[in-house]
């Protein structure tokens, strides 16, 4: 399969960037995004040029390091999943495929492909916890009953990796899919409604203090999400909020 | 912290987006039930409408809850104002590739673009229905009938006297002539003793029909040039309103949290029909208003 790929190169975070054309060839369907990613930084190095830098992990779909806007879509055109889960067999020979960092104000990018995404980790300190107290008296959480739909959809929300398709998809960067993900998993417990509403008010301060956008209601961060999280969960949050925000100290 | 939240938060500016929003939905039931009534062109149209027309100005809830319009208009084109410029802020360097339909609807994508042409279709509107109406420094034409006056002498030529339709009618005919002037808008006076004989009726059917008509004066009313860039324009602009309403409806339920598996799907589907029917229902009245001779 022969490919001409358009991807966006910056040195670092004050380079203005652009966009590099890079043909290739011999690449096969069964490869992932990223394996072919790496045969074309091994054609660069042998070159002696600058491999294209990207994030990666576990290249099992569970970690959420691999980001990439492909074709202008987050991790491609396939439905739920991550780059590193992307076929290469969803894209045709001859094709030319865009490759550029997610774009938000909130994630800058801090060489080529590779952006800061510690806003989330931000947001997450801000009340994305249950403080336990953890001097030897800790008490087994499986002792408290929680109804099976309950802990299900809380499950469900867990599910999200932090990877930031959702910002990167949102025509407004909005980060509302992952915070009320992270709201929800907590929300639903037992052992997270104690918090519940200082969480929401303070997780929802540093999503807008980081520079994220607000919502429109598109749902493009629920399509393109690799982990489907659902809409259900930012319509959670917004209760959440407005309970809080009223009753709140 | 809470009370900052009630303006600030981003969620907070979604709850104002989606109640105004919500309320102006509510505003065009209402102002489409009243429209509706221009569907009879006939004198006891004229005679409905003028008098629905009369109603409307003159019962205090209407006038509540017209302040409350303007102001949910203003606030929600200010909050979305706000709420737009900090979404472009947010993202100051775009994709040279983005297949946004592959994941989101058009309305959804434009809804800054169609509320501000909907805004530019408000201004316009009372500037030519509301202004006239309420404001204008020459005086509003008012509601008059002409009557045939049998004649006294056989074979006279009949005579014909134009007269006030009004809200005593019962009492007497009030003649439109120079001993009749009219004061505060409606009041009907007699000139010579300064005693009110009754409460004239705007015009406001004849209003409409001359602005959308074609080429037809109407009681007063010049004949409007503009007539079909008119009925253009209104069309297109409920059509504009219908792209606002597909996304807006749904939406402003999501904002207030208002989602649950069993009524998601009822909220969808009134949204869709809202959102085509009434701007198609609003949109009807002009053409036929223009077609009808
Ligand atoms: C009769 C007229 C109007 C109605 C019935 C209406 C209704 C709505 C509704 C129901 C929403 C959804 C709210 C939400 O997502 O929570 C909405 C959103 C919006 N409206 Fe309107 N609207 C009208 C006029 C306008 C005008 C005049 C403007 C601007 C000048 C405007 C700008 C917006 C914007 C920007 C949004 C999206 C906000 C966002 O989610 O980012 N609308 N509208
Ligand atoms: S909600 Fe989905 S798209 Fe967003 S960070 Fe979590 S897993 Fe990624
Ligand atoms: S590398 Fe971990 S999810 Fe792709």
């Amino acid at each position: 399969m022969k490919l001409n790929l358009k991807i966006w190169r910056q040195k670092n975070a004050n380079d203005k960037g652009q966009m590099v054309t890079y043909p290739i060839d011999g690449i096969d369907g069964d490869m992932s995004f990223l394996e072919m990613l790496d045969i074309l930084n091994e054609e660069l190095i042998i070159k002696g040029e600058d491999p294209v830098a990207f994030d990666h992990d576990c290249r099992e779909g569970i970690c959420g390091m691999c980001s990439l806007f492909i074709n202008g879509e987050a991790h491609g055109p396939d439905r739920a999943v991550t780059t590193c889960q992307l076929h290469m067999r969803k894209f045709k020979d001859g094709e030319t495929i865009f490759i550029e960092p997610w774009r938000a104000k909130a994630f800058p990018v801090i060489k080529d492909l590779i952006v800061d995404r510690s806003a989330f980790d931000r947001v997450m300190s801000a009340g994305g916890f249950v403080s336990v107290n953890t001097s030897g008296n800790t008490i087994d959480a499986n002792s408290i009953p929680i109804p099976k739909h309950d802990a299900d959809k809380a499950f469900e929300a867990a599910t999200c990796i932090g990877c930031g398709a959702c910002v990167a998809s949102c025509k407004n960067s909005s980060a509302m899919l992952f915070v009320s993900a992270k709201v929800s998993q907590l929300a639903l417990l037992p052992q997270g409604k104690v918090e519940a509403k200082d969480r929401v008010l303070n997780m929802v301060k540093m999503m807008d203090e980081e520079g994220f956008g607000n919502c429109t209601n598109t749902g493009a961060c629920a399509v393109e999400c690799p982990k489907e999280i659902s809409l259900d969960n930012i319509a959670r949050m917004n209760r959440e909020y407005f309970g809080a925000m009223i009753s709140a100290e | 912290m809470s009370k900052s939240a009630l303006l600030k938060s981003s969620i907070a500016k979604k709850y104002w987006m989606a109640m105004t929003g919500l309320f102006l939905c509510l505003f065009l039931v209402g102002h489409l039930l009243g429209n509706l009534q221009l569907f009879t062109g006939t004198e006891e149209g004229r005679q409905a409408f003028n008098e629905y027309g009369y109603f409307m100005g003159h019962n205090i809830f209407i006038k509540i809850m017209s302040y409350l319009t303007y102001a949910s208009i203003l606030f929600h084109a200010v909050d979305g104002f706000l709420l737009t410029r900090q979404n472009i802020k947010a993202r100051p360097i775009g994709y040279a590739k983005n297949n946004a339909a592959a994941n989101s609807s058009s309305s959804s994508r434009n809804m800054a673009v169609l509320g501000s042409a909907i805004l530019i279709f408000i201004v316009m509107h009372m500037a030519n229905f509301w202004w006239a109406i309420k404001w204008s420094s020459t005086p509003f034409p008012l509601h008059t009938i002409e009557l045939d006056i049998p004649s006294q002498m056989p074979g006279a030529p009949q005579q014909k006297q134009e007269i006030y339709y009004t809200h005593d009618f019962s009492t007497q005919p009030v003649p439109k002539n120079e001993d009749v002037i009219v004061k505060n808008k409606t009041e009907l006076y007699i000139k010579s003793v300064d005693v009110k004989i009754g409460e004239g009726y705007k015009d406001m059917h004849s209003l409409v029909y001359a602005f959308f008509g074609h080429d037809k004066s109407k009681h007063g009313f010049p004949a409007n040039e503009f007539a079909l860039l008119a009925v253009v324009g209104y069309v297109l602009s409920m059509l504009i309103l219908a792209f606002h309403l597909n996304h807006g409806f749904g939406s402003a339920f999501q904002s207030l949290g208002l989602r649950h598996p069993r009524y998601t799907k009822i909220i969808t589907l009134t949204g869709k029909g809202f959102a085509y029917l009434v701007p198609l229902a609003f949109a009807v009245i002009p053409v036929y208003i223009y077609l009808t001779k």
